[in-house]
């Protein structure tokens, strides 16, 4: 069983040789290089499931309360080493990896066999798939990584996969301009990473391993200033990877890339990385935002970013027309919930929500891919060219809604046990407001979902969906949505009470001994979020499916006109950083920098040239001319005298060599015997 | 003892060994020559040995035998290929080191 956990590396060392095998010979295949990526993936799932089941057999140690399983923390090789410090390169698995290689596999393995039927005939399927696998290799090196350095690896391979495959169909402009805009505001954050992971690097006394940074800042043992510096550095990173506001602004843009890509980027990896990053150096956050203290006023950033983000991407959802908007704002407020538990302390329960999030959102996204795929001809447009499609797309349809539901959370399906966990927590550990902006969210989710469903599925067909002959989708494309709609339906079970398979047992070591509380299912706070949610449906169903409510009210009033035009316009912050921060720096920046080209620089280049040429002058007329090719010719003139000298002496007769051999010997003679005499 | 004769009669023969080395055309007599000069020396070896009752010298006298008919082995060998080649063993024409 520990060789399976020590030789977790293969899980996405198999992605890496898939990306190989089909940028160098996938166009040689029948089937164009998808076979191999859907193979590769199917091989890393089924490790990662016996990965997670070695895992959940290792034998316990410690008692009772503090019970927990030891991680396995394997060196590979070392990396490099540094001023007398070995970088190693190692793998590191405990409870979280399992849970994540498992996620990450599944969804990965289900948008690969997704996209052999949605992305058929495209004119770069290769490339695709290639991208594809090299994208989940990045995440699967993440969270496998013993070290920070590791995960800047992995991280920055994400990063570079997302421009890629967001940017796939670059021939528009709108699409390329998503890739880099996807690209630069990410990398904004990034740069919050590199600094972070330099201050741990150093308040941890020289070590880049993640376990021990953990266990040192637990300690105490690292200076709180160092702690706070590398906490929120890091967290800086965390808001441009996980789209936190106000980084936000390049998700929904994302939603350029082919679906089955914002599948993978919103269930699986990319913005979980930046949850996955808070969670595993969760030591650090615990211990510079002082999370679980007392007198912490029931604030910390973490939670505050968290709470901000759920809201206002909650509130954006209401105003999408396209159908993937709608998705992704819910991503980032769902990215919100994980966020906001990690900041009130419910770890577990932010962690888990990742775990069904992963499903119900890849459901949720393929079968917008679904929809687009075969009942509105290729638009994504709700409002333009959908509606009616439920009794065309029935698998599509149930599939949805059991995904809508789970994210709504209804108890029984999955979001249900998740996002209950995190509101205990907020409850729980004394940080009310984050309860209510929670429940809150909850509502709005549901509510959003509810006007999503009816807009795409009921009412009156529309557009391309009235035009062009809606049907069910082929196999490859309802396979995963069946898979991942049971999934999103019974994953969430594997946190019910008795059967608490997420927690502190097999989760985590480190925080077994640091008091990070552990929460058990409460009746009030499921029936209360149950309660919040139903409201949210109901609300969504008498405004959309029954037309009750002020419709158009947005038409008369003129303060509700301003408030939809701010939420259509995404709070305006696009605008602000496009035209005011970019065209700032635009304008000012470039002038100085003209007139400092043309007054400094230039007097320095034109006087570095002027000189330049004085001294090339007196070194070409003196030295050149007259002292070296003095010795040159000296040199080329002396030895053909001398030649000419000894010419006469070479011959060719031995003879005459034979007398100078002899001339020479009689006078050394007669030399070494006056010598030798005196 | 007398020991003079001796080395008079070596320096004589090293003498004539010199001239023919020097002054003969016919590479064979070169050869002969040569030998007389490394025998000239022999005798200088072997004399010295008797007048200071050393065997050293006789040692060394019986290696140059021996260096001396390798050498002549190798001599001859080279003035055969000569031979074959120009059909002469005049050491005036083999000239073509020449620089």
């Amino acid at each position: 069983m520990n060789t399976l956990l020590r030789n977790a590396w293969l899980i996405p060392a198999i992605p890496v040789l898939s990306f190989v095998l089909i940028i160098f010979f996938g166009k040689r295949l029948p089937k164009k290089g998808s076979e191999i990526g859907v193979a590769a993936l199917g091989i890393s799932l089924v490790l990662s499931i016996a990965t997670a089941v070695a895992w959940i057999s290792r034998h316990p140690v410690g008692e009772g309360h503090e019970k927990f399983r030891h991680a396995v923390d394997h060196n590979l090789f070392t990396w490099f080493s540094m001023g007398g410090t070995d970088v190693r390169f190692g793998i590191h698995v405990d409870g979280l990896t399992v849970t994540m290689l498992f996620v990450v596999t599944l969804v990965s393995f289900l948008v690969h066999v997704f996209s052999t039927e949605y992305m058929k005939g495209d004119r770069r399927y290769t490339h695709f798939f290639a991208a594809l696998s090299l994208f989940t290799s990045g995440m699967l090196i993440l969270v496998t990584a013993a070290t920070t350095l590791q995960m800047i690896l992995g991280w920055e391979i994400m990063g570079l996969c997302s421009f890629m495959l967001i940017g796939h169909w670059w021939e528009e402009q709108a699409n390329s301009d998503a890739a880099l805009k996807a690209f630069f505001t990410t990398r904004t954050g990034d740069i919050g990473l590199l600094v972070g992971v330099s201050v741990l690097f150093f308040a941890a006394d020289r070590t880049f391993n993640a376990a021990k940074i953990n266990e040192l800042a637990l300690d105490g043992h690292m200076s709180h200033w160092a702690l706070l510096m590398g906490a929120t550095a890091l967290f800086v990173a965390v808001i441009g990877k996980s789209a936190q506001f106000p980084l936000h602004t390049w998700l929904p843009d994302a939603m350029a890339g082919p679906t089955p890509v914002s599948a993978l980027i919103h269930a699986a990896t990319m913005v979980v990385a930046g949850v996955y990053l808070v969670a595993r150096m969760y030591g650090v956050f615990w211990s510079a935002f002082s999370i679980g203290a007392e007198g912490h006023a029931g604030v910390n950033p973490i939670a505050i970013i968290g709470g901000i983000t759920i809201l206002i991407a909650a509130a954006l959802a209401f105003v999408q027309a396209d159908i993937k908007k709608v998705l992704a704002y819910s991503t980032v407020s769902q990215l919100g919930y994980m966020i906001m538990g990690l900041g009130v302390g419910a770890w577990t329960g932010a962690v888990f929500h990742i775990f069904t999030h992963a499903f119900f959102k890849a459901g949720l996204f393929l079968g917008a891919g679904s929809v687009s795929h075969s009942g509105s001809h290729h638009s994504f447009d709700m409002k333009k060219d959908m509606g009616g499609l439920k009794k065309h797309m029935p698998i599509t349809y149930w599939t949805f809604v059991v995904c809508s539901v789970a994210l709504a959370g209804l108890p029984i399906l999955a979001g249900f046990w998740s996002k209950d966990e995190i509101l205990l927590g907020a409850g729980s550990n004394g940080y009310t407001a984050f309860l209510v902006v929670g429940l809150i969210g909850a509502a709005m989710t549901a509510a959003y979902m509810t006007r999503c469903v009816y807009l795409t599925f009921h009412g009156e067909a529309r557009g391309n969906a009235a035009e062009h002959h809606p049907h069910e989708s082929p196999p490859a494309i309802t396979g995963p949505l069946v898979v991942l709609a049971s999934l999103a339906a019974v994953s969430g079970l594997l946190n019910a009470p008795g059967f608490e398979l997420f927690g502190k047992l097999n989760l985590n070591e480190v925080f077994a001994h640091a008091g990070i509380p552990e929460h058990h299912f409460s009746l009030l706070y499921a029936g209360g979020s149950t309660l919040i949610a139903l409201l949210g449906i109901t609300a969504g169903f008498l405004w959309y499916f029954r037309q009750l409510g002020p419709h158009g009210i947005t038409e008369r009033s003129r303060l509700l006109r301003a408030g939809y035009v701010f939420l259509d316009q995404k709070y305006f912050l696009d605008v602000l950083y496009t035209d005011y921060i970019i065209g700032g720096i635009k304008g000012p920046i470039p002038r100085a920098v003209y007139w400092f080209n043309q007054n400094v620089l230039d007097g320095v280049v034109n006087g570095v040239g002027v000189g330049a040429r004085a001294v090339a002058n007196f070194v070409y007329d003196v030295i050149d001319q007259k002292i070296v090719d003095g010795a040159v010719n000296g040199a080329g003139f002396s030895a053909e005298e001398g030649g000419s000298v000894l010419r006469v002496i070479q011959n060719g007769r031995v003879q005459s060599y034979a007398a100078v051999m002899f001339g020479v010997a009689a006078v050394s003679a007669l030399a070494l015997a006056l010598i030798v005499s005196r | 003892m007398l020991l003079n004769e001796f080395l008079f009669l070596a320096a004589f023969l090293f003498c004539v060994g010199v001239y023919g080395a020097l002054a003969r055309k016919n590479a064979v007599l070169v050869l002969m020559s040569i030998e007389l000069i490394l025998n000239a020396v022999n005798i200088n070896l072997v004399a010295f040995a008797a007048y200071g009752h050393l065997i050293a010298g006789q040692v060394f006298a019986l290696f140059v035998v021996a260096i001396a008919a390798a050498e002549v082995g190798v001599g001859l060998a080279i003035v055969l290929l000569i031979y074959r080649n120009r059909h002469s063993v005049d050491l005036t024409s083999v000239n073509s080191m020449k620089g």
